[in-house]
């Protein structure tokens, strides 16, 4: 019984040990107390949603909470959708989306008297990716990727696509549905959001998609520009024909809008969480240094205009 | 000894030597995949792994970046997990070997909880979303974690003790009544002391299985950049299998390399807990002698 009782204890205390490692630790981050001027804001600021948009918000939290000590950001990843089921409800202060908000999310937060501010914080091209090795193709038009993509295509070869292209296998590597890279793509490529050919690989993880493209050279895949940035040196990105002639993703198509998928990355803010000064603060923040921080995490920044005009909104 | 039947001798010890090259490629390619595995998070991830890693909070910059608020995040975590699932736990097992009575109704119950072992942990996860972070309000929360994670090994525990209890013999255990001792002395002085071993192995085992998950913590709520030690059960949360998760996901390589300095921290602590557990079984096993 006694030694019973010991073990218990002894588990107990081992417990109580790992509990309070996690408690003790607190007052380690000593640098947190150091001399702070100016406003002295404080609170919590709940940022979720797309994991296109999180880098952003990450980079600007950290920079945000060098500034303001008092105050703590924490940036989830639940996808644009899955943040927008927590945001309508009110359990956050601001939505990462990699879309606009849908009529249904609006009516939905209305219920709680939340409304949205929806503000444009940098651009994500979608980049068609093809393997380095991969010599005959350098330009694809969009209605060749719609013959690629869309439901019930019968796409089996690249020569199925066009003629001059060789009769090899098309292997094709995809975002999952729950993307918002998908979503747009299949938007504006097959004319309708979420119309699809499912018979590719899909994964909601990018790195998958980059791994399969590259071993293989008759393979084709599509996914943000900011995996095909680090990617380079193993892919090759296909210029896009929307009509108007080739055009290559970069910074200055993307912004230019002149790639034909490029898209506008945004954050929501609820006008009710910007009634606390600390998110208001924040949100400004972020506006004023999206510029530089969207291009250190691989993201096409907006106008110095686009920026204003969002601040403008905050105020 | 006659031909033919020498000659059958001679099949089965063929045969034996193929069944044994069989079993040996098995455990070979086990071990083999394994070594592989560990080779690449060693190679990927040990040069990461230092002082500064453990200490520092997430960030956005690979050279700065952390895993502080996920390691303490997970033994937070699994502390409360242990303290709400293990009496528990106990407890059920030890109504249901001793107390409950032979009907249809507490077969039902058993064959539920054989069959709860097995659930998904994802369903877990919406189960905790829509009970402790929105029902009962605990938001997404170190309490809603822990809740959604003892509920996750409960029924892991019950089976596990069940069996412990089971393996104590009936003679000592009826020898114990002869002596006039009621149920629960007979429970308390008896079976448990005798059993603690293959509980606790099999608590320390669950709680393992904990430790390891992402997927219901993804869904009650976790965060991916947290920059404050978790002090309060309600406080938000992060834990090391979301920060691997996070990185791993990430289109830089160095990230991808702070996931594997992650896992090797994860695999640290894993061993340890089941080193406690060979330890605890063989100091029991020692000491029950009949």
């Amino acid at each position: 019984m006694k030694r019973f009782l010991m073990t218990g204890a002894a588990l107990t205390a081992l417990l109580m040990l790992a509990t309070a490692c996690g408690g003790t630790g607190t007052t380690q981050p000593s640098d947190s107390n150091t001399t702070t001027p100016a406003p002295k804001l404080s609170g919590e600021i709940k940022v979720d949603g797309s994991s296109t948009v999180g880098p952003i918000s990450i980079a600007v939290a950290e920079e945000f909470m060098k500034v303001n000590k008092d105050v703590k950001v924490s940036v989830g990843i639940s996808g644009t959708s899955g943040g927008f089921k927590k945001w309508v409800k009110g359990e956050t202060d601001i939505n990462d989306s990699s879309r606009k908000i849908k009529e249904s999310e609006v009516e939905e937060a209305k219920k709680l008297g939340i409304e949205a501010l929806e503000l444009p914080v940098a651009y994500d091209g979608i980049t068609v990716v093809v393997s380095k090795e991969n010599d005959f193709v350098q330009c694809i038009t969009t209605a060749e990727l719609k013959k690629i993509w869309d439901k019930d295509s019968t796409v089996k070869t690249w020569k199925d696509v066009n003629p001059a292209w060789p009769a090899e296998e098309l292997k094709l590597y995809g975002p999952g549905t729950d993307s918002g890279t998908f979503e747009y793509f299949t938007e504006h490529i097959n004319g309708k959001a979420l119309q699809s050919r499912s018979n590719y690989t899909a994964s909601e993880d990018d790195n998958t998609l980059v791994k399969g493209v590259t071993g293989s050279k008759h393979a084709m895949g599509y996914f943000g520009y900011a995996y095909y940035v680090e990617n380079a040196a193993k892919l090759k990105a296909l210029q896009v024909d929307a009509g108007k002639g080739c055009v290559a993703p970069n910074d200055e198509t993307i912004s230019g809008l002149t790639y034909p998928i490029a898209r506008l990355i945004y954050i929501h803010p609820s006008k009710k969480a910007l009634e606390r000064p600390e998110v208001k603060e924040f949100v400004t923040f972020y506006l004023k240094n999206a510029a530089t921080l969207a291009k250190e995490v691989g993201y096409t920044p907006l106008s110095s205009k686009q920026y204003e005009e969002a601040l403008a909104k905050v105020k | 000894m006659n031909r033919p039947n020498s000659r059958r001798s001679a099949y089965r010890r063929q045969m034996d030597r193929w069944f044994h090259a069989i079993f040996l490629g098995a455990v070979g390619l086990a071990v083999a995949a394994l070594g592989l595995l560990l080779w690449q998070v060693l190679k990927d991830g040990l040069s990461h792994l230092d002082w500064q890693f453990l200490t520092s909070y997430a960030s956005r910059r690979w050279q700065q970046a952390g895993i502080m608020a996920p390691l303490a995040g997970s033994f937070y975590v699994m502390g409360l997990t242990a303290l709400f699932a293990l009496p528990l736990g106990l407890a059920a097992a030890i109504h249901l070997e001793f107390y409950a009575k032979e009907n249809w109704f507490n077969r039902l119950i058993q064959t539920n909880i054989a069959n709860l072992a097995g659930v998904p942990s994802i369903v877990y996860g919406l189960f905790g979303l829509a009970i402790f972070v929105r029902y009962l309000g605990f938001d997404r929360s170190i309490l809603s974690a822990s809740l959604t994670m003892a509920f996750l090994i409960l029924p892991v525990v019950i089976v596990n003790t069940q069996e412990a209890l089971r393996t104590v013999p009936q003679t000592i255990i009826q020898g114990a009544y002869a002596m006039g001792a009621t149920k629960w002395q007979v429970i308390r002085t008896v079976v448990l002391p005798a059993a603690m071993g293959g509980i606790m192995t099999g608590a320390i085992l669950a709680l393992s299985r904990a430790l390891g998950e992402t997927a219901p913590l993804i869904t009650v709520g976790a965060w991916v950049f947290l920059t404050y030690l978790p002090v309060s059960p309600l406080d938000g949360f992060t834990v090391l299998p979301i920060q691997i998760w996070y990185w791993s996901g990430m289109p830089q390589a160095e990230f991808q390399s702070l996931a594997a300095s992650a896992i090797i921290v994860l695999l640290i602590v894993l061993l340890t807990m089941n080193s406690v557990a060979i330890v605890l079984r063989n100091k029991y096993q020692r000491k029950a002698e009949w």
